[in-house]
């Protein structure tokens, strides 16, 4: 189903929850709505269910206004953060639910439902209660609920939130693969970017209410529209002042600009490990952090503290050493203005053939 | 001190002494009671029990509990919903006064079902007027049963709705539930134990209930006498063997419906 969202506004008492946010998706996409706890996330999901009433704007679901539609209506399906499976109903009644509501032909349901159940793995448990379930299992028996009355657009609210990191893994995974398939339209709200770049198509930046931006994961880490955005996915450290850095001493002309510098922005060794040496200045080591397949380093350059991997392979570092530090670029940024700066003795400017 | 309390003898001092208490307090009397309905043979205990007013007396007050019962179920459940689910200025207050019935001594309760529904009340007299009558009649019984026993509904229920997950409502609605099926399907099986345990308790304080009753009941042996009344008119007469008869038959009531209780909370606790 086509969604559009038009001037969303929402406020809960004086709290600004939802601040004029407006994006469109396609049919079939699978959409991550990301952003820090309290951000407006969970408050956009619900008012395109319909479970929280819209201030101001418009959803258009296939360019039909659904603002005034109940839940009831709007052939969604939701998956709740908890589950909210009912307690009292086997596995196989609560998926049936949706399909009775409708009412659906026994035979039909019953067929759709021992469908669902294949579909999800739930075979041999279509008699448990939800209290007999794993957390994984109860995920998924959400997750065919929702599913079973074939609604046009699946809302996800924290879907692993609650599950722990080795299964969340494999449900990742298991639903990026059930929503391909079935080719429905999907939207599911985290906290957690490593869960909306491994499984969206593309991510929606919620910050504060607003949208920050949207875009598929590699545009976001690629070229962040915003501060926020920059500073949200990654890893980075703020660099106040930039002009202190080698390559970056043109930066000077900017007043009140500071840097965002990502660790793998950053290049640190011995002399020999860069060809474009001009480039590089002396850093001193700082703490070394085993990252389990890699070294996180701190290290100390012209005053500022900056953070970079660094591969098991290559010569061990001690705290103190002296190294080669090259800083490939920096995402810079003012109260106006953002915008990615390339160290610029990185490219000779006057390249000597011989 | 809390190393002390974990010795050996203590642990089985503490229970003993829990033990006992329990068996001089409530085993012993009970037993006493069996065992004293029967002293004089079956057939004297068949008689006593088939003694039209003490069966009479039996039959009314399983009816008029059984009324009270149920319309604690609807009004209780009632109560419980608006309690918990709805806001508005003086909820704090009424949440404390339904426990007011189990504070109060229930003559004094008695007394103020008389004041209100006497004759010279307004409500005595409308009823008056239209021809019913309240007091010394059926209606009082029930209506003091009611009143003493009208926390034990609402008071189960509210826990259960206090827990329930407005996620699972939500859940119902986004599968295209209507409130009413909503309702039907999902809140309504989530309060049933509550309302069953709690009505199972205030119909089994209703039979045994004494003090409210016997002010407003008229007490006419084999109209408006229930069983607590009967049992304290023979003991007044001098008649033992027929006041445990009847005791023994409302003990056993009441331990059918604690058994029941039990039950029905097991059973919530396993599903």
């Amino acid at each position: 189903m086509h969604v559009e969202v038009r001037g969303l506004n929402k406020k809960f008492g004086n709290f600004q929850a939802v601040q004029d946010v407006n994006f469109s998706i396609d049919k079939g996409q699978l959409i991550g709505l990301l952003g820090p706890s309290g951000g407006g996330k969970t408050s956009i999901l619900r008012m395109l269910a319909g479970l929280e009433s819209v201030d101001e704007g418009h959803i258009y679901f296939h360019g039909k206004r659904v603002n005034d539609l109940p839940p009831q209506e709007r052939g969604i399906g939701f998956v709740f953060q908890n589950y909210a499976l009912f307690k009292h109903m086997m596995v196989t009644e609560n998926i049936a639910f949706g399909l009775e509501v409708k009412k659906w032909p026994k035979a039909k349901i019953r067929e759709r439902v021992a469908e669902l159940v294949e579909l999800t793995g739930l075979t041999g448990f279509e008699k448990r209660y939800p209290h007999q379930l794993s957390g994984g299992q109860r995920q998924r028996v959400a997750f065919a609920r929702a599913l079973a009355p074939e609604p046009q657009l699946l809302l996800l609210d924290e879907p692993f939130a609650a599950i722990d990191a080795k299964i969340r893994q494999e449900l990742r995974s298991w639903l990026r693969d059930m929503i391909d398939r079935l080719g429905i339209t999907s939207i599911f709200v985290t906290h957690d970017q490593d869960e909306a770049i491994e499984v969206a198509d593309e991510i929606m930046i919620i910050n504060q209410g607003r949208l920050e931006q949207k875009g598929t994961p590699w545009d976001i880490y690629k070229n962040p529209e915003t501060p926020f955005v920059a500073g949200f996915i990654g890893e980075s450290t703020i660099i106040e002042d930039i002009g202190s850095l080698r390559g970056f001493e043109t930066a000077r002309i900017w007043p009140d600009t500071k840097a965002l510098i990502r660790p793998e922005y950053v290049e640190i060794g011995q002399a020999r490990e860069f060809t474009a040496l001009s480039a590089t200045e002396l850093g001193r080591v700082g703490h070394l952090h085993f990252r389990g397949s890699e070294w996180l380093v701190e290290v100390e350059v012209a005053g500022s503290r900056l953070v970079t991997y660094r591969s098991l392979e290559k010569e061990v570092l001690h705290p103190g050493d002296f190294v080669h530090v090259l800083v490939h670029r920096a995402y810079l940024f003012n109260d106006n203005d953002s915008w990615i700066m390339e160290n610029n003795l990185k490219e000779d400017p006057m390249p000597v053939h011989i | 001190m809390s190393s002390m309390l974990q010795g050996r003898w203590w642990s089985w001092g503490f229970r003993s002494a829990v033990m006992i208490y329990f068996m001089v307090l409530i085993v012993l009397p009970i037993l006493g009671i069996y065992g004293q309905s029967l002293s004089a043979g079956w057939s004297a205990f068949i008689d006593n029990i088939t003694e039209p007013l003490a069966w009479k007396a039996v039959f009314l007050t399983v009816k008029l509990a059984i009324i009270a019962a149920v319309i604690n179920i609807l009004v209780g459940t009632m109560s419980a919903w608006v309690l918990i689910r709805y806001r508005f200025p003086g909820r704090r207050l009424l949440n404390s006064l339904v426990d007011l019935p189990f504070a109060l001594p229930t003559a004094v309760a008695g007394l103020m079902i008389l004041l209100l529904l006497g004759p010279q009340s307004f409500v005595g007299e409308w009823a008056d007027k239209f021809g019913f009558a309240i007091l010394f009649h059926e209606p009082a019984i029930v209506i003091a049963m009611i009143f003493v026993t009208f926390p034990f509904v609402i008071r189960a229920v509210q826990p259960l709705l206090e827990e329930m997950d407005s996620s699972e409502e939500e859940a119902a609605y986004t599968l295209g539930a209507t409130k009413a099926r909503t309702f039907l399907r999902v809140i309504m099986p989530g309060m049933l134990p509550g309302i069953a345990s709690g009505a199972m308790l205030a119909f089994s304080r209703a039979l045994a209930e004494f003090g409210a009753v016997v002010l407003v009941a008229g007490n006419i042996p084999g109209k408006t006498l229930i069983a607590s009344v009967y049992i304290f008119g023979e003991i007044e007469s001098d008649n033992a063997a027929g006041a445990t008869a009847v005791s023994v038959l409302l003990l056993t009531f009441s331990f059918i419906i604690l058994w029941l209780v039990n039950y029905v909370q097991m059973r919530r606790k396993g599903v």
